[in-house]
This record gives structure tokens, sequence and C-alpha cells, in this order.
């Protein structure tokens, strides 16, 4: 990662009418980066990106590439290939001529060797002369991904490229698609509101919700120390026990006393957060915050188990913990001990 | 970068955009232009004229004062409204009937029934005229049927309705062929009969499409002069009277009052349809799932001896407006000849009148085609300039609204002032092809814009990314695509301008008179024979080129067929 960066937004603010889709967004991107915007429906993530490929004006803020100021530039004179959701292949073009259409700068014999190139890049050598419409949909992805990079752009917009496909295909092809981007070094854009596809493809992550990057960092760190509550409860699956009052390094939740982990503030009130793998079942006696807890549901999920617990000190508040399968015969009955270990604890004030 | 996969910088295109924004801003400029001085201002004229009380010409408040309040004006608006009421309260229950029996029973051969009961839209409506003229005039093949005489009232009335039948059949057709099997599983599964069934879910999804059907019939009827110029006699209605206004006596604002009065009810009945449509929004989930019709004999007896009824009706009276066509010298000798067909004998524009307007007809579907549709797509799938679409948008609405005869009025106030710097196209072709791309335009850009939102909306994203000009990439994709509803407007264009003569009849002159103008003149003239020969001239006209182009529209398909099957991407 080079420290300079390629791609910068700074400011960058649009409405539309009465909806702030973009509230003064500012984001880095370095050359041969992978970033994903990650973040529900209606965050403003696409706005960003159709801004940055200059298919949206935006209202204030400035765009620059490569240190080339391309705020004003019209989508012709930016340099960026995209794939969109839908791929937008045009159907009366052959697989060859939809992947030359932007090569009519060049001549017949190099706009050839460019497509046969191209589709041996994506693994789809022999599918010149088929239609859109006579390739499945992975196949249909690799077509566009190739028509985005034949004209061998500097940047790389994916915009949601994985949503029209099937869930057992999905994973591999993000794979498939990062160790492609890796290869070719290209700076690269998605957007997706899927987790996992941000995990599993992005050099880092932008937690976007209501127009706001609310985190940008690596996968890991947006899991194991999100933010914000938002990016808590966005990515992953968590706890939350609102406590009041504080004294020294516990807080009280109900009629409960935790211990918190050092450096946590110094909010009177708030919530905890605990990833449920973090929480130990039947632990042993040197883990703080031990309580007893009722067992109410099992949940198999094949590679662990889900189990849904309520502290005795704190009913009608359910919990949920995360566990090996193997461990799942050390629950007896539904009495059980937990442990809410004070350094996985996050406090929000 | 990988150094094999950078591609030489010589082969990258140099980024610009002047051509595209000369392409769409000029565009849409040049359409807005074109909606300015063919349908705007005309209109305006109207109202300018009716008025301004300029002396001689019958206009200004005072003589709408006295045109209103005169018995003669009762008389005419009182038998415009009963005609047009009858005629809509007779076709619109059968073409209801007739309309479901081609979409939700199992008759047989009903692609046959649909291209008969469509057929009166290839001819003029002076046509059905002429038909009855020989079938129960004084001298009719089926005189004693009427205990009447057939000129008046009820003739006005027979062929209006079947002039207008197709009109309100498309419509209803539509609305019909739209139907959620799930709600008819869930109807029976509840144990509602057919007639429930019907109360129920058919009848509440369609009876906008009746109101609308009822509409377009009522003000079709009330502006069109064709027919009752033929066999009214001396029942006598507002078109007709604002016709011989401007064009007999040169009354232009006594022409204009009328054609404002007649401007009121489909301004009335376009309003009202908009605004039921916005209250019913869209019925239709993504998920309905095709209705089929379960048999029923009882049902699809009834139904088919309707439909060979209508269609037998329509069969004879456009088959004797051929027949008579053909007849040497009607009742006296029926030996058959191409007498009528000798044009170049008799008055009233003969051959040129037919040749112009075989150039009318190509060249409203041929320019109309490009115009419309390149102005749907910049509409459609262009950004910026938000306010202009709008705008656009708009207008394009406006002809829908306009009955042809109140279009054509606009159109001699305004070019014929002689202020006007465009005053020199007043009887030029070149204006008949104007006010008929104008006058159809809605219908075409409706047909156009369905087309266009059914592509992928990122398609000219994707070519912007690519660096492609959007004026090539709209004729590499977009036209190619649309090709068969292009086709589709292409003929609705052609057939449309070769059959009308509602807003051409006051503006050809002796150069550029139209086949559809000699059947009125020649029918005035006495020459009925000639007028039946022009109308069939046109109506076989028209279904050739229709075939011919439904031909290579089914041929484009076939060749398409390999990338036609299915879209990608959805």
């Amino acid at each position: 990662m080079s420290a300079t960066p390629y791609l910068q937004a700074c400011e960058v603010r649009k409405r539309f009418g009465s909806f702030t889709a973009l509230d003064g967004v500012s984001l880095d991107i370095a050359e041969g980066e992978l970033v994903c915007l990650l973040g529900p429906s209606g965050c403003g993530k696409t706005t960003l990106l159709r801004c940055i490929a200059g298919l949206e004006r935006q209202d204030a803020g400035v765009l620059r590439m490569g240190g080339r100021d391309i705020s004003h530039l019209p989508p012709q004179a930016r340099d960026y290939g995209i794939l969109f959701q839908s791929y937008a292949l045009f159907p009366n073009l052959s697989v060859e001529q939809n992947i030359a259409y932007g090569l009519t700068g060049a001549s017949r014999d190099e706009a050839r060797q460019r497509v046969a190139q191209m589709l041996e890049l994506v693994g789809l050598t022999g599918s010149e002369k088929k239609y859109p419409g006579q390739l499945s949909g992975g196949q249909q992805q690799r077509v566009a991904l190739a028509r985005a990079l034949a004209p061998s752009p500097s940047l790389l917009l994916l915009d949601e490229p994985m949503s029209a496909l099937d869930a057992r295909v999905r994973e591999h092809l993000c794979t498939e698609l990062r160790q492609l981007q890796k290869r070719l070094g290209i700076t690269t854009l998605m957007v997706t509101h899927n987790q996992d596809e941000a995990m599993l493809m992005a050099d880092r992550i932008a937690v976007m919700n209501h127009g706001r990057v609310e985190q940008y960092d690596t996968p890991e760190a947006i899991y194991r120390r999100p933010a914000t509550p938002f990016v808590a409860s966005f990515v992953g699956q968590g706890n939350w026990l609102p406590f009041e009052g504080r004294d020294g390094r516990h807080a009280r939740v109900g009629d409960l006393r935790l211990c918190l982990p050092e450096q946590a503030g110094e909010g009177a009130s708030g919530q905890l957060f605990c990833r449920p793998e973090a929480i130990a079942v039947e632990p042993g006696q040197d883990d703080d915050n031990r309580f007893r807890a009722q067992v109410r549901e099992i949940t198999f999920l094949g590679n662990r188990c889900r189990v849904s617990f309520e502290l005795d000190a704190l009913p009608g508040h359910p919990l949920l913990a995360e566990l090996d399968p193997a461990q799942m015969p050390r629950l007896g009955g539904p009495d059980i001990w937990v442990a809410l270990p004070s350094r996985s604890l996050q406090v929000f004030a | 970068m990988e150094r094999t996969l950078a591609l030489p910088q010589s082969a990258r295109r140099r980024p610009g955009d002047l051509g595209d924004r000369l392409f769409i801003q000029g565009g849409k400029c040049l359409f807005l232009a074109f909606l300015a001085v063919a349908v705007v201002l005309p209109l305006a004229a109207i109202f300018w004229r009716g008025f301004s009380g300029e002396a001689g010409q019958g206009g200004g408040l005072v003589a709408a004062r006295e045109l209103l309040a005169s018995a003669n004006f009762h008389w005419l608006l009182g038998n415009s409204l009963k005609v047009s009421l009858s005629v809509a309260a007779l076709v619109v229950p059968v073409a209801y009937l007739f309309a479901y029996a081609l979409t939700r029973t199992l008759i047989p051969a009903k692609s046959l029934w649909r291209g008969i009961s469509l057929l009166p839209l290839l001819a003029p409506s002076m046509l059905p005229g002429i038909a009855l003229i020989y079938l129960f005039g004084n001298q009719g093949l089926l005189r004693g049927w009427l205990p009447d005489n057939i000129y008046g009232f009820w003739g006005i009335v027979l062929g209006e309705a079947i002039y207008t039948f197709p009109h309100a059949l498309m419509i209803l057709i539509s609305a019909l062929s739209l139907a959620d099997g799930r709600l008819f599983d869930a109807a029976s599964s509840m144990g509602a009969g057919p007639w429930k069934a019907f109360c129920s879910i058919t009848w509440p999804a369609t009876r906008q499409a009746v109101f609308a059907a009822f509409c377009l019939v009522f003000t079709l009827t009330i502006t069109d002069f064709g027919v009752p110029v033929v066999v009214g006699g001396d029942y006598q209605v507002l078109a007709l009277e604002a016709y011989k206004a401007v064009v007999g006596q040169q009354q232009f604002g006594r022409g204009a009052l009328i054609g404002m009065v007649l401007l009121l009810p489909a301004l009335l009945s376009f309003g009202v349809d908009a605004w039921l449509r916005r209250r019913q929004g869209d019925a239709m989930s993504g998920r309905a799932q095709v209705h089929q019709p379960k048999p029923s004999r009882l049902r699809d007896a009834g139904f088919l001896a309707l439909v060979l009824l209508v269609c037998a009706v329509l069969l004879g009276v456009l088959g004797m407006a051929v027949y008579s066509s053909l007849v040497k010298f009607w009742p006296y000798n029926l030996s058959l000849s191409l007498r009528h067909y000798a044009f170049e004998e008799t008055a009233g524009g003969g051959w040129l009148a037919y040749r112009n307007s075989l150039t009318l007809a190509t060249c409203t579907a041929l320019f109309g085609g490009a115009l419309i549709f390149t102005g749907a797509w910049l509409m459609e799938k262009t950004h910026g300039q938000r306010a202009l679409n709008q705008v656009l948008r708009l207008l394009s609405f406006v002809p829908m609204a306009v009955p042809g005869l109140v279009l054509g009025l606009g159109y001699v106030f305004f070019f014929n002032l002689p202020a006007n710097p465009l005053h020199g196209l007043y009887g030029s072709m070149t204006l008949l092809v104007v006010c008929s791309i104008a006058h159809f335009l809605t219908t075409a850009q409706m047909t156009a814009s369905t087309a266009l939102r059914q592509l992928d909306g990122e398609f000219e994203a994707a070519a912007l990314s690519l660096k492609m000009p959007l004026y090539r990439h709209y004729l590499k994709v977009t036209v190619p695509i649309c090709l068969p509803a292009l086709l589709d407007i292409v003929r609705y264009l052609f057939v449309s301008a070769m059959t009308t003569v509602s807003a051409a009849i006051f503006l050809y002159s002796p150069d550029s008179v139209l086949a559809a103008v000699a059947v009125l003149n020649m029918d005035d003239a006495g020459n009925v024979g000639g007028a039946a020969a022009m109308s069939t001239l046109i109506l076989l006209t028209s279904a050739a080129v229709s075939l011919l182009l439904a031909g290579a529209s089914r041929g484009l398909l076939r060749r398409s067929q390999a990338w036609r099957q299915t879209a990608p991407g959805h």
C-alpha cells in the first residue's frame, strides 16, 4: 500500500430534493487498493460511486484521481471502468463486440488481440461469438468485467457486482475477482450491502450510514473495534447491555455489576457491546463477570451452535452466545454459568 | 499494473463530450422548437382568433355570446351531443364484449377476429358512410331493412360506430389482457362463481379503461366530420359547421369559437382520465401470474356468436365499399369494371392526390418516427436538464387531448397570418407533414417510451464509462434493440397520415391535395363511386404497408433471435 492516495474524495455532498444522500464524505484510496463501501440501502454508497464515475454531479466537494481534479469532468474524460449491478451488457452485440465497445480508437487487429487477451484473463476464451443472453449470470459478469477492463482504466468501480448471482457462486466469484484485482494491481472501489463480500475482498472497508462514513478501516478492525454503535450492529452479530451508573471499572446493568475493560472511558451511562463468540459458556474459575443463566433455545448452525439465554439477574433480556458444537455436551441442563469477559466488552457512552 | 495488460496510449480515444452535448442539448431544443411551432402556437392562435373581434371574421366576445345564445348553435350542439353519446353507448359495450372474447375466453382463431376488427383503422372515416349509402341509401341494396332514410341521425351513428369501434377495442383489449391469475384462483377457492369473480376482479380493474374508451369514442365522434358530410343529410353537427365556417365562409373567428367548444370535451375527458389513472395507481404487481381462462362451452359459444356477428357487420360494410367501387353504374348496371379508378377523368385531385398522400404518409412515418423516437430517448435516457425534460414530457401529451379538427384550425389561424415568417409553408406538403407528425405524436411517443423503459437503465452510463459518444451508442445499441417498436411507430404514423382528413382538410392547396380529401371532394360532387374507389385504394395501401412492415418486423425478430431470447442481467 503506497502512502499517496490515488483516489481522493473530500467533503463530498449531494442532495436529492429534501433527501441528503451524501453529507460531507471524505475518503482516500491508495493505489492498487480494494476498498469496499458497505452500508444499508439508502446510505449513499451508490451515490458516492456514481459521483466518482461522473454519472451524478456532487453539490459540493472535490474529487481527485491521480492528483488530477476530476470534480467537474464529464464521465468520458475520467479514467475508469465500471461493472454495474445489472452488468448492462448490450444484448444485441456479441461478447466480442461488447468487450471491444470501448476500444474504437484501436485498429481492428489491436481490438481483436485485446478482446482475446481479456477473455483469457476472465477465463472465457472461445465465447467471442456468443450473445450475452446465451451466457450464465456468472459468465455475463465476467464479460462485463472484461469490457470494463479492456480500455485499461486506472480505476475499477464495482456496483453491487454479486447481487444478481446465486448465493452458491457468489463466494467463488468474490475470491476470483479479488485475485484478478491483485494480479492487475488496479485500484478498485466496490459498493456492497453484503458484509461477507466486503470482509472477503476488501483491503479496507468504509461503513456508511445516512450519507456519512462511520468507520474506515481494515475488515479486522471494523469487526473487532467498531467505532460506533451502528458499525457494531451492522457488521456481524452482537449483544447489547444498557448500563446506568459507574464506579471506577465497574458498571451497573440492572442488578448486575460488570467489570469493564481498561480504557473504558468515563461515561456514566451507555451501552455495553459483546460479540456472541466472546461469551464463555461454563467458563473456568479465572474468568471475570461470571453469572448464572437459563438456556432458552439452542440453534444448530453446522459449524457452530447458537445459544440463547437469559441471565438470572437480568430476566427478559435474552443474550446470544456462539460456541463450537463440540462444547455442547458440557451444557447439562437449562441452568448454566456464563462469563462476559471484561476484555471483550466494548463501551459506547 | 502488469505490462502486458496495458493498452498502448495511441489506442485510447481522446475524451471529449462536445459531440454529445450538441446531440443531447441540441436535440432537446429542436424537439422543443418543434412542439412549440407545431402544437403550442397553433393552439394559442385558436384562442387569439376566437377572442379577437376583427370585423367580418365572426370572432370576439360579443360574437361568442351571440353564437352561444343562438338557436342554431343549440340545435347543432344538441345534435352533436346526441350523436356522440349514442355512438359511445353503442360502441363501448360491444367493444368490451368483443375484447373480453379475445382475451378471456377460448374461442378459436382469435388473431383473425382481431385483424378483422382493426380493419376500419386502415380507411378514412368517410368509407363506412359511403358503404352505408350503398347499403341503405335510396337505391341501396338493403333499402327495405330500414323504415326511414339512412341520411341523418342513424346514418351518422352507424358510420361513426364502425369508424370508432377499433379505437375503443384497442384500449379495452390492453386493459383486459392484464389479469392476475392468482386473484381468480383465490376467488374460486372461496366459492365465487364466474359472475361474482367478474364483478369483484375484472370489472374494478377495467372500469377505468371503459371510461377512457367512452371518452375517446365521444371525442372522436364529436370532432369528426367525415361521416356527417357523407351521410348526414340535413342533420347538421358542430364539426361540420366549423369546417364550413372556415373553408366555405372564411369566418375564421366563428370557426375558432366552435373549435374551442369542441376542444372542451376532449380536455375534460383527458383531465378526468389522468386524474382517475393517478388515483387507481398500478394495479398489476410484478409477481402476477398469467390468467388462463377455463373451458366453458356455453360461454365460448355465446361470445363466438357475438364476435362472428360483429366481424360480419364490419366485413359487410367494408366489403360493400370495395364492391361498390367496382360496379359499373349503380344500381342499373352491376357488371364489374375499374371505371371508377380512372381518376384522371374526374375532378377532385385524382392520382395526384393519391401520390401526395403516399408522399405525406411516407414522410410522416420516416421523419416523424425518427423525431419522435429520438425525442423519447432524449427524455427517457439522458440526465441533466431536468426542467427541460419535464416541459418536453408535458408538451408531448398535449396532442392527445387536441382533436385533429381543432389542430387543423389552429394551423390555419397560425400559419395563414401574413405576419408569420412561416407563412410561406401554408398549403405546402411540408406543413402537412409537420401537422400529421404533431397530430399523432403522443401515441407514437408513448410506444417509444414503453419500449425504451424496458431497456437496462445503465446502458447509457456503461457507454459513457467506455468513452463511447452517446449519439453513436444510440445508433449502435438503442435503435437496433428497439427496432420492432420503431417499425410499429412507422406503421402507425403511415396509416394515420394516409387516412386522416380532420386536420389536413384545412391545409391542402391544389398542388398538395390528398387522397382522403379527394374522397370528400368527389363525394361532394356526387361522384360516390369515385369516392368509394379512392377509399378502397387508401384501405388497400394501408393494409399493404401494414402487412409489409409486419413481415419486416417478423423477419427481423427471426434474424435477431440469437440475442432476443433472453435479456441479460435479469
